[in-house]
């Protein structure tokens, strides 16, 4: 069958659209069964059933935070997600600073827990300690042992090590069982007694000079410390870390309690906490220790704090590592240490090794959390929700085709084919999407897509309403459809602009789980402008040429005579044709 | 069908012509009225604000199959574990929602959970609980706004590029700021809850109402060049005839964007019950409903008044109520040959009668030869004004 060569144009582009299908389905097939794609878009938690918590940060004084430290936040939040053993969990930014955490099936109280709690990690120059009694008395110092810190400062770490310190007041016993790092006292733990000493003992109206400086220690603080019970919860929760200011805190473990100064180092100046066993002379000691590397303005501000507190008398020679308002660690200082890099030793276990070392890697988040929202969706509603939706969707689209076969007649079909068309990519693009971007569909998105129906629709009835305008200037059916083409492009392309644009700015500034709507109106709106410049007119074009379209069927939805047309393509000097008169008569008749 | 589409040639051909730019008057005071009845709304009433505007807890039930005395089942429940707490129960559907106050902790949130699922003897990990804390809301409309503005600065730019003139931007964002007014009034007079997905769907309104105005406004900027261009029509004319020429793509526009909207409003309430589908395309509905008669009647009277003040376009209106002046004689001199009815319905730059009539008021004696023509030549127009 030879091709009528007026259709050639619009054929090439149709075939080029067809393989435009086929490419993306080829590549959805071939993604699906050699890669890890699915055949369906991934759904989001209200439909598939789950928990979507979201955390907004927690800014103490006039801190601020920048997407850097938000991304950051987002990675060590992952990383406790996936610690914590559940799988499939997504952590994402929303708007400005807010993190979502989607867990699928209901975690319990502790998870969520671990995700808002841990946040802050910061070191701060010890001042005063004293037991986690209430009444702070005079306590003696731990039992010292022996330990293998100076063999390990001389060869294996040559750049110094720092050892963790006597925790006065723990059981000996206790040492070795706790996580945290208690341990060991060094020499320099026995020179002076720990408790509130009359060396530490504040003195009013003194202008602290450093970090170390005792003054810090105001009678309010004193009273503070006396007042803190570390066995209750809620005043260890009360606690507030401002880093400019000294604090009081308590142990982790709840036995021992400390009067801190400001925060010198802080979480997010470590670069790197791993846990090894140490080694001495090329062969493992089995002693556990972990090892801290330091950015650059970490390293300086380590190297000013081991410096400073190396000659201090204990308790002020160690400095305490504060994660979440509490000390996980208060090792001495031994050396000072300018290298970047230090080791913290102490009876370690190889668990409790690692517990810090992750601690102070994934601890190092600069800012805390408050859980804003706690969403919890059973899979029962989230099932029901989707069906809903998609017959939703289905009776949308029902009303949407009748409404169009009904103003348009055989044109209607086009307007079908096209939305059908625009459905299939739409699918291809979200299920390919969903495996690359690892986007979900959720309510909001689904929504997003019924919406669509209605402003894709609409610019086919733009399309269709400038050509019907052109035949009834009196254009030929051919003609009207090239020239109804042309004006109705720019129209179709503005206002899908404007639509995009809408969208567009919804998806980057606006908040909440709504983002999906916002993301599946700009992905149809362009699926949009592809189906009408690269489908729909191309078909139009072809079909203009059948006879049933061309010469204006009465259920063409394009009869010439039905649209008022008044034939004037060539009239000549006469002007005035058959049609036009009997119009004129009517016109006067009524 | 068959009256529709004639109706809509008869407003494409200018044999039927709504005057809505020239009655700007009239539109101007329905939306006056309708913009005080929304901001007495607004301040009286005032909004419904939804449970994530405030903080609490909500629980959804599903597949509750005895409605019986819900409410105070619901309560029972909530009692037993938090007695004395502020709690609105609502159903939807075979849904039951209850909102109460913020438990913080999860353990509660747990019992209220088992409470109400012994209650309404449905498994207790089928009911979804939803916390909210207070400064949810707030963030999320502090979001808004900046969304709000971001857009209006960057399509009032966009349009001001596109249609190459700003009056055309301000009309636009006129009908935009009454359509989202409105339908904020609306809302406030109906007493529906205003929750985060309702502050979207107003953000979406915004996209939508220009959709519908830039279709309008680009035959307004076709027609109105071709005016400038002969003359013939004046600025508010040749607007009046775009509106109505569009007025047909206009209703068809609205409407199907509106069926989807209405099917997933329809589900929404009486199947799914309140969530964000209902709350967006609730939204939706009645901003995309405005959105249509502010595009039509709002907009363009609008831009037509803006653009009537320019120089140029009062030049404009010299010149065409001169050209219409000339052609009423013309057609009042012969009634009775045929061919001058031919030529009216033939072009459709043609006047419609109502510019027509004050027209012919110009009072300037002409001579007879003028008024009656050349004898037996067939009279064409001077090719300056074909």
């Amino acid at each position: 069958m030879a091709i009528n060569p007026h259709n050639r144009g619009p054929l090439r582009t149709l075939s080029v659209f067809v393989l435009l299908i086929v490419g993306l389905y080829g590549l959805l097939g071939a993604v699906s069964t050699w890669g890890t794609a699915q055949r369906t878009p991934k759904l989001g938690l209200d439909l598939s059933g789950g928990t979507q918590l979201i955390l907004t940060p927690k800014l103490v004084g006039k801190q601020v935070i920048n997407q850097g430290q938000v991304t950051k936040a987002v990675d060590i939040i992952r990383a406790r997600v996936n610690g914590s053993g559940v799988t499939e969990a997504e952590v994402s930014t929303q708007g400005v600073g807010d993190i979502v955490v989607s867990l699928p099936g209901t975690p319990d109280a502790a998870t969520i827990a671990s995700l808002q709690k841990s946040s802050q990690l910061r070191m701060r120059a010890v001042l005063v300690t004293g037991s986690a009694a209430p009444i702070p008395a005079p306590t003696p110092t731990g039992t010292p042992t022996s330990t293998p810190t100076t063999p390990a400062t001389s060869t294996a770490k040559p750049t110094g090590t720092t050892t963790t310190a006597p925790k006065s007041g723990f059981p000996a016993a206790l040492s070795a069982a706790t996580t945290a790092p208690t341990a060991a006292p060094t020499s320099a733990a026995t020179t002076a007694p720990t408790a509130i000493s009359p060396t530490t003992a504040p003195k009013p109206g003194a202008k602290p000079a450093n970090a170390s400086d005792p003054a810090w220690v105001t009678p309010q603080l004193q009273a503070e410390f006396v007042a803190l019970n570390c066995a209750n919860p809620k005043s260890v929760e009360a606690i507030v870390d401002d880093p400019a200011k000294p604090m009081v805190t308590c142990s982790s473990n709840g036995l021992e309690k400390f009067i801190l100064g400001p925060a010198e180092v802080n979480g997010d100046q470590i670069a790197n906490a791993s846990s090894d066993q140490q080694s001495l002379q090329g062969g493992s000691t089995g002693v556990w220790e972990v090892l801290l590397n330091f950015n650059g303005a970490g390293t300086t501000s380590f190297c000013n704090v081991t410096s400073r507190l190396v000659s201090l008398p204990s308790p002020r020679n160690q400095f305490g590592i504060v994660l979440d308002n509490q000390v996980i660690s208060a090792p001495v200082a031994q050396a000072s240490l300018c290298a970047g890099t230090a080791s913290i030793t102490g009876s370690f276990t190889a668990a409790s090794a690692k517990a810090l070392a992750d601690q102070l890697k994934y601890g190092a988040l600069p800012m805390s959390f408050t859980l804003q929202t706690a969403d919890q969706i059973s899979p029962t509603l989230g099932g029901d929700q989707l069906t809903r939706g998609l017959l939703a969707g289905g009776i949308g689209l029902l009303l949407v085709v009748a409404y169009s076969l009904f103003q348009y007649r055989a044109l209607g079909f086009v307007t079908i084919s096209s939305l059908l068309i625009a459905a299939l990519l739409t699918y291809g693009v979200v299920t390919l999407f969903s495996w690359s971007q690892n986007y979900r569909l959720t309510m909001a998105g689904v929504t997003g897509l019924i919406v669509s129906i209605g402003i894709v629709a609409d610019s086919f009835i733009l399309y269709f309403e400038r050509v019907r305008d052109e035949v009834r200037d009196g254009r030929a059916l051919r003609a009207a459809v090239e020239t109804g083409w042309g004006r109705a492009r720019r129209t179709i392309l503005i206002s899908d602009g404007v639509n995009f644009l809408a969208a567009a700015v919804l998806y980057t500034l606006a908040a909440s789980n709504v983002r999906g709507f916002a993301f599946t109106l700009m992905l149809t709106t362009i699926i949009d402008i592809v189906v009408v410049m690269l489908f729909t007119h191309p078909l139009l074009s072809v079909l203009a040429t059948t006879k049933f379209f061309g010469q204006g069927h009465k259920w063409s939805g394009l009869d010439p005579e039905r649209l008022g047309a008044k034939n004037v393509t060539y009239a000549g000097r006469g002007r005035v044709t058959i049609a036009a008169r009997r119009a004129a008569a009517e016109g006067n008749q009524s | 069908m068959r009256s529709f589409s004639q109706f809509g040639n008869d407003l494409y051909t200018g044999k039927r012509s709504i005057d809505i730019v020239s009655r700007q008057k009239t539109w101007y005071t329905v939306s006056l009225i309708l913009l005080a009845l929304a901001a007495a709304g607004l301040f009286g009433r005032g909004l419904n604000i939804g449970l994530e505007f405030k903080g609490g807890s909500e629980y959804q039930i599903p597949s509750v199959s005895n409605f019986s005395n819900f409410e105070a089942r619901a309560k029972t429940a909530i009692g037993t574990v938090n007695p004395g707490s502020n709690v609105v129960v609502t159903k939807t559907a075979n849904t039951v929602r209850v909102q109460t106050e913020n438990f913080q902790s999860t353990t509660v949130t747990d019992k209220v959970k088992t409470a109400l699922a012994s209650q309404f003897k449905v498994s207790a990990t089928s009911i979804s609980a939803n916390t909210i804390g207070p400064s949810w809301g707030a963030s999320v409309s502090q979001q808004a706004i900046t969304a709000l503005i971001w857009f209006l600065i960057l399509v009032s730019l966009v349009l001001a590029a596109y249609f190459r003139t700003w009056k055309m931007s301000i009309a636009a964002l006129i009908a935009l700021a009454h359509d989202l007014v409105i339908t904020v009034g609306i809302y406030a007079l109906a007493g529906f809850e205003v929750t985060p997905a309702s502050v979207i769907g107003f953000l979406t309104i915004l996209g939508y109402s220009l959709y519908d105005t830039v279709v309008v406004f680009d035959k307004v900027r076709e027609n109105t060049q071709e005016a400038i261009g002969n003359g013939r029509l004046t600025f508010s004319q040749a607007a009046n005839q775009a509106v109505n020429q569009t007025l047909v793509r206009s209703i068809n526009t609205s409407v199907v964007a509106l069926l989807p909207v209405a099917s997933i409003l329809f589900i929404g309430y009486f199947l799914l019950g309140p969530g964000t589908l209902l709350d967006l395309s609730l939204a939706l509905f009645v901003g995309i409903a405005v959105g249509t008669y502010s595009s039509i009647f709002i907009a363009t009277p609008v831009l037509a008044d803006l653009r009537e003040r320019e120089p140029a376009m009062r030049a404009l209106k010299k010149r065409a109520t001169r050209y219409q002046a000339a052609q009423a004689r013309r057609a009042g001199a012969d009634d009775n040959e045929p061919e001058q009815a031919d030529a009216e319905h033939e072009g459709r730059d043609v006047v419609h009668a109502s510019s027509r009539g004050d027209a012919s008021a110009a009072d300037r004696s002409v001579h007879p030869f003028v008024q009656t023509g050349p004898r037996n030549q067939p009279r064409r127009p001077p090719k300056s004004k074909r």
